[in-house]
Order: C-alpha cells, then sequence, then structure tokens
C-alpha cells in the first residue's frame, strides 16, 4: 500500500478525534479524542518517514509518544482536582472564568 | 523478533497484495472504532474503543517498517495510557453521567460538518501534493530498524531527548502535586474510632446484604433477627447502579414486600390460624 493510503486514513482518524473533542462533553472523553488526534499524527509521521526512506519521521513519532504520556499524566491529574472540587466531569462546569 | 520482521518487510518487501488486503481490514476497523469511540454513550466503551484503534495503528507502524514504535505503541499507549483512562473512569466516570444536552444549539450539526470540511481540505490538498511511492529505506540509517533509531536520536536528536527527561520529571512532580490533598483535619486515631463507633450504638459492622434474606444478591436488603429488612446493608452505590441501569432500585420494594408477608405469615402461624399453604 502507498504510504498516501496511510497518510489519508491518519487524516480521517484526526478529523474523527476533532468532532469528538467538539461534541463530547465529558472531559475524560474529550481527552481521549486528543490522543486519538495524537495518533492519527503519529500514523502520518510514521507513513512520512517511510515516505522518505529514512528514520526520521519515526523519531518524531517517538517523541510526540513521551510528551502524549507526560500529557495524560498531567491532564488526568488536573481532571481529578477539578472533580474533586466541582464533583462534576463536565466541560461545561468548569466555567469559573466565564464572568 | 522473526514474526516482527516478517511484518515490517510486509509494507515494502513481501507481496504487495498482503499489505493491500491489512491495510483496508486494519483501516475499516480503526475508523468504525474510531466512530464507535465519539458516539458511544459509556465511558468504558469509549476507552475499549480507542483500545482498537491504537492496536491497529500499532500493527499499521509495524506494517510501515517501524517494528520499534509498534512496540512502544502498544506497551505505552495501550497498556499504560489507557489504563491511566480507565483508572480515572473508574474514579469519576461511573457516575457521573454525561448530559445530552447541547449547550450551544446544533453544536452536533456543526461540529460534524467542520469535521467532513476538515476531511475533504486535508485530502484533496494531499491528492494534489502526489505523494509516490515509498523510497527503499537507506543503508546509512543503521542495518535495523532499532540500531538506525538509536543512532538518530542519540546523535541528531540528542537534545530533544534531553529535554524529554526533564519533561517527563516535571510531569511526574506535577501530577503528584496536583493529585495531593490537603489533610485538614487530624487524623483520627484508634481511640478516636473506637469512640465514635460506641457513640454511634453501632458496634458490630453493618450485616451483610441478601444472606438473610429470601434472595442471596447484593441488591437484596438483609433481614434482622426481627423480621424486618434493613437497607443499610445494601450499597448506596447498588442502588444508585439500579437507578442508573433504569430498573429503579426493584430489589429493596421486592425484598420488603416478601419480608412483609412473611412476617404476616408467621404471625398467622403464630395465632394458629389456617393458611398453612401460604406460608413460604
Amino acid at each position: 500500500m502507498s504510504p498516501a493510503a496511510y497518510v489519508f486514513l491518519a487524516v480521517i482518524l484526526f478529523a474523527i478525534g476533532g468532532v469528538g473533542v467538539l461534541i463530547r462533553r465529558n472531559m475524560i472523553l474529550v481527552f481521549m479524542s486528543v490522543e486519538l488526534m495524537l495518533n492519527a499524527c503519529n500514523l502520518a509521521f510514521v507513513s512520512f518517514a517511510r515516505l522518505h526512506g529514512n528514520l526520521d519521521g519515526q523519531v518524531v513519532a517517538f517523541f510526540v509518544m513521551v510528551v502524549a504520556a507526560a500529557e495524560v499524566v498531567v491532564g488526568l491529574a488536573i481532571l481529578m482536582a477539578i472533580y474533586r472540587a466541582r464533583r462534576s466531569a463536565s466541560v461545561d462546569d468548569a466555567n469559573l472564568l466565564k464572568n | 523478533m522473526t514474526s516482527l520482521h516478517i511484518l515490517a518487510n510486509s509494507g515494502t518487501n513481501l507481496d504487495p497484495i498482503y499489505g493491500k488486503v491489512m491495510f483496508w481490514i486494519l483501516a475499516v476497523l480503526a475508523v468504525v472504532a474510531a466512530l464507535a469511540m465519539i458516539l458511544v454513550r459509556q465511558a468504558v466503551h469509549c476507552a475499549l474503543m480507542l483500545a482498537v484503534v491504537m492496536l491497529s495503528l500499532a500493527v499499521m507502524y509495524a506494517m510501515q517498517g517501524a517494528p520499534f514504535l509498534a512496540m512502544v505503541q502498544v506497551i505505552v499507549y495501550t497498556g499504560a495510557v489507557l489504563m491511566l483512562f480507565l483508572f480515572v473512569v473508574m474514579l469519576i466516570g461511573i457516575t457521573s453521567a454525561e448530559s445530552l444536552k447541547e449547550t450551544i444549539a446544533g453544536q452536533r450539526l456543526w461540529a460534524g460538518l467542520a469535521g467532513v470540511g476538515l476531511i475533504v481540505l486535508l485530502v484533496v490538498g494531499i491528492g494534489h501534493a502526489a505523494i509516490g511511492s515509498a523510497a527503499p529505506q537507506t543503508a546509512a540509517n543503521g542495518t535495523d530498524n532499532l540500531t538506525g533509531l538509536a543512532q538518530l536520536i542519540f546523535t541528531t536528536y540528542v537534545f530533544p531527548f534531553e529535554v524529554t527527561s526533564a519533561l517527563l520529571i516535571t510531569a511526574a512532580l506535577g501530577a503528584m502535586v496536583l493529585a495531593h490533598r490537603e489533610r485538614t483535619s487530624p487524623k483520627p486515631t484508634q481511640r478516636d474510632v473506637a469512640r465514635r463507633k460506641i457513640e454511634s450504638g453501632q458496634v458490630q459492622p453493618e450485616p451483610p446484604p441478601g444472606v438473610y434474606a429470601l434472595h442471596n444478591a447484593v441488591d437484596m436488603p438483609a433481614m434482622l433477627p426481627d423480621g424486618t429488612t434493613t437497607s443499610r446493608s445494601v450499597s448506596d452505590a447498588v442502588v444508585q447502579r439500579d437507578v442508573q441501569l433504569g430498573r429503579d432500585p426493584q430489589g429493596r420494594v421486592v425484598a420488603d414486600i416478601a419480608g412483609q408477608d412473611r412476617i404476616e405469615a408467621e404471625r398467622q402461624l403464630e395465632a394458629g390460624a389456617a393458611g398453612r399453604g401460604e406460608d413460604q
């Protein structure tokens, strides 16, 4: 399969993740959609690495994975803190900065 | 490692028909699972769908000559990140039902349209870019995938690699600080606990559910020695789950009625009245 097919698949997965971020109200699910988008980016990176015949894209995908792991740890900790303070995991309820 | 190498070669050197078949199976699987992930209501099901997407992406990495990334994907994403998600879902997601009310009118429709628009835009853009076929792996990158990656990470990308370590330490510290809760009251000693128990009048543990009732189930309240049932034996979480699943706490009502029936039957028995047949 040519790398272009993989890039198109990455595009579709990225868009699905983006729609998930927009339509879900639960913070955990918004987070999962962000992870889906990051995974789609990784797929594109790996495809580009194969396209160019070198490994730089794979190294970048590797770094994206590391950053995503760190991001999930901090993000879920923030989510837990918000849930403890507001007893809710809905993105609509975290509106302290609204007024 | 041999199976990994076969996988890694299947996208490049082996018969291309295998690569094609595997790509289509995995692509359909990934897209369907991703769609299910954003549409399914239960948070746990979403996490499982995300696992399906991540695993199919891992196989795709292996097919594209990235066996190391495939393993990292399985271990880091499906192994660690997704388990973390599941832990948080267990901690907060079960009781937090997602409201179906749209805060912004027509948000879902416009989000869907935006997603389709993004797909069209990117597909047209990338389609115009005329992506060629895969270039052969250059020998300069090392003998195999792992050696090549190691050489790149520890030469060209050594500075980002070092920065990554700082990032990981910061993330670990940040998670500890955010998850830490200050104790606002002094920790109760054993003496305090004993005193509170005696004062409450409930010295022994709560009766377990179901055991002394007519049914042996956790949502059935226990029957006390005097024949009455007690709702204290049923965990609040069980009642809450019954309510959440739509079968409102039937168990408690049924058990109470059954208990009343039994008390009634026993009274009749004691009074020597007729109705031995009704005794259950």
